[in-house]
């Protein structure tokens, strides 16, 4: 509760957003994968596999698109952890996804450098296109529509990253439209080539 | 001044090996590798170069910290965490010049007896880790990084870990643990990572630019490092400047540079020729400055007699369409996004302030919110464990003591009194 007089609580507000976990298909490495993870523990001393969590956790996202509870399971097994203790991780950072997303995930930067280029347009033009809101998946599961805080290309702002990778710099909200088009009519040919197309 | 970090940047392939050794690459850590560590230390020292993190912290000095005769292993780590609001230099670096990162990265290395070196850099970089990673293997190919480094039996690797979206990573002990495997959240210091750090061992800290810088001194010598800038403000400095301006980029100078020649100089002014309204000088954690502030030396030393701070340079710049509460308001969003939840004041302080700003900004708010707002500011600043709750403290406290008059119109009114046309609201 808070004790400052001035400032009660609404109600509902303190309730936990933390939902059950999907626990999802059981999940295991593809043997390619594990290999790939067993290299970038490597760079760890051997008694300290635990910083290989966050890749580990990059790969079960781009092996099954999110994370699930079979597979924070798995994690802990491999690299020699509690569930617990990957689950903390999973849980704090925002890259990881937690539920099911789209195809492509559009992330809007809504940080003050984007927002003064007219990020909010931005968003606003995306959710009317798609017919979705922040944070919703559209129904044919190939958009999620995001905000993200500063990305760190607040010299190309407005800008929109999608799959937490291909940057696309100088969106005007027509721009940005036009991206989901060609998403939808040429897939992911459409996402390669954009990083620094704008040279300054 | 002539660049010297950014001087390749844009040459096509400027990134590769062959480009960096024909360009003379590699002669800084040939030289350091022929002096005792103390020396380099010491020529690093002598230099006056100051952490381009954030805080200013003298790097000679922060790697004198690590004891000589401690038996465990020592580390480097790279912070390329870059999520400071406003920040994009190191980007650059690391994408066009990441040879000059890896020089630097070794001679630091040598300098502390470190024989791993870590580059923890920020998930979404992830096309910037795939130079890194490429660049990696051709200096190892070729000899730079490994077993027997350029034959004087020096041996060390660099590997990049990569983060996954989390501000409070930049923070060095919350990187420290994050780099552990775990949620980035501060520790309590003392002890300084430079004594316990990276698995318990010393540890020293650097951000990208000032890693990049290493190679410079040891090139070019300390004396011609020093000479660059004015007293205590040394070497080659990037600006990020973003916001209304009409050429937003990365622009390298001396900090003897004024902010009017930044942002009217280099970045070409005010974007439509309009009036400027206020600047944030260092990254969102800074405090606003006004136009008359302007012609204030944009250096470490310089800001602070400004009323602020240089940060990490990351200047963001606001032309007289900007409604100081919504700006404040949106700096909150992100603020309270990125709290790590490990302290109260900030957790939960973060959370009031956004709640009390959102309801200014949409025309709800009374005039004792103002006050309320500037109460719990003042009850997050300084009672913090790591300087995020300073920072998320500084663009409300800095904007009610300049634009205090937009706060009372705002609620006098029961609207925001200017939405630009640059924004959703505009017309509603």
């Amino acid at each position: 509760m808070s004790f400052h007089p001035e400032m009660r609580y609404e109600s509902g507000l303190h309730v936990s957003q933390r939902q059950v976990r999907q626990e999802g298909e059981p999940f295991a490495f593809t043997p390619a994968n594990r290999e790939r993870l067993e290299q970038v523990a490597a760079h760890y001393p051997p008694e300290h596999r635990r910083s290989a969590v966050i890749p580990a956790l990059y790969i079960v996202q781009e092996q099954q698109g999110h994370i699930t509870a079979s597979a924070i399971r798995h994690v802990a097994e491999v690299i020699g952890c509690t569930p617990a203790e990957v689950d903390d991780v999973v849980t704090y950072y925002a890259m990881f996804f937690r539920e099911p997303v789209g195809k492509y995930v559009v992330q809007v930067c809504r940080t003050l450098s984007c927002a003064l280029r007219g990020a909010e347009r931005v968003t606003a033009e995306l959710e009317r296109t798609l017919g979705i809101k922040v944070g919703q998946t559209d129904p044919d599961g190939t958009f999620t529509l995001m905000e993200m805080e500063c990305l760190g290309a607040c010299d190309r702002a407005p800008v929109v990253m999608v799959n937490n990778d291909h940057w696309h710099e100088c969106q005007s909200p027509e721009d940005a439209a036009r991206l989901l088009e060609a998403l939808k009519a040429e897939g992911e040919a459409a996402l390669s080539g954009c990083h620094l197309k704008k040279e300054g | 001044m002539e660049p010297v970090l950014t001087s390749h940047v844009r040459e096509p392939n400027g990134h590769t090996l062959g480009a960096y050794l024909a360009r003379g690459g590699y002669e800084g850590l040939r030289k350091a590798l022929g002096l005792a560590p103390g020396q380099v230390i010491d020529m690093v020292k002598a230099s006056g170069l100051r952490g381009r993190g954030g805080a200013g912290f003298p790097a000679g000095l922060k790697w004198q910290f690590v004891p000589k005769d401690s038996p465990k292993p020592k580390y480097l780590c790279c912070n390329a965490d870059e999520s400071e609001p406003g920040t994009f230099k190191d980007h650059v670096l690391m994408e066009r010049n990441p040879h000059l990162l890896f020089e630097g990265c070794l001679i630091a290395c040598h300098a502390i007896g470190a024989k791993v070196a870590y580059i923890y850099i920020r998930g979404e970089f992830r096309h910037v880790m795939r130079v890194l990673e490429a660049e990696i293997e051709a200096a190892r190919g070729a000899g730079y990084l490994g077993k027997d480094i350029l034959g004087s039996g020096f041996d060390c690797e660099i590997f990049v870990h990569p983060g996954a979206g989390a501000y409070e990573a930049g923070e060095e002990s919350a990187l420290l643990e994050s780099l552990e495997g775990k949620r980035a959240q501060p520790r309590l210091r003392p002890p300084f990572p430079a004594v316990v750090g990276l698995y318990g061992c010393p540890t020293i800290i650097n951000n990208v630019e000032t890693l990049c810088s290493v190679p410079l001194i040891m090139t070019k010598g300390p004396e011609w490092f020093a000479s660059l800038g004015p007293e205590k403000n040394s070497g080659p400095k990037l600006y990020c400047i973003s916001g209304h301006v009409e050429k937003p980029g990365v622009y390298e100078a001396s900090m003897h540079v004024t902010m009017r020649e930044l942002v009217y100089g280099f970045a070409g002014g005010i974007r439509g020729g309009r009036a400027l309204k206020a600047i944030i000088p260092g990254g969102s954690s800074t405090p606003v400055i006004l136009p008359d502030q302007i012609d204030a030396q944009a250096s470490f030393d310089g800001l602070v007699k400004a009323g602020s701070m240089l940060g990490s340079a990351a200047i963001i710049v606001m032309d007289d369409t900007t409604c100081m509460v919504w700006a404040a308001e949106n700096l909150l969003h992100f603020y309270r996004h990125e709290s790590c939840g490990k302290c109260t004041p900030c957790r939960e302080g973060t959370d009031w302030m956004l709640k009390i700003l959102s309801r200014i900004e949409r025309g709800e708010g009374s005039m004792r919110d103002i006050d309320l707002l500037s109460d719990v500011a003042n009850n997050i600043n300084g009672k913090t464990l790591c300087p995020f709750g300073d920072a998320a403290v500084a663009p409300v406290l800095s904007t009610i003591q300049h634009f205090r008059a937009e706060y009372e119109a705002h609620v006098r009114e029961g609207r925001c009194t200017c939405p630009a046309d640059w924004r959703v609201m505009a017309g509603h």
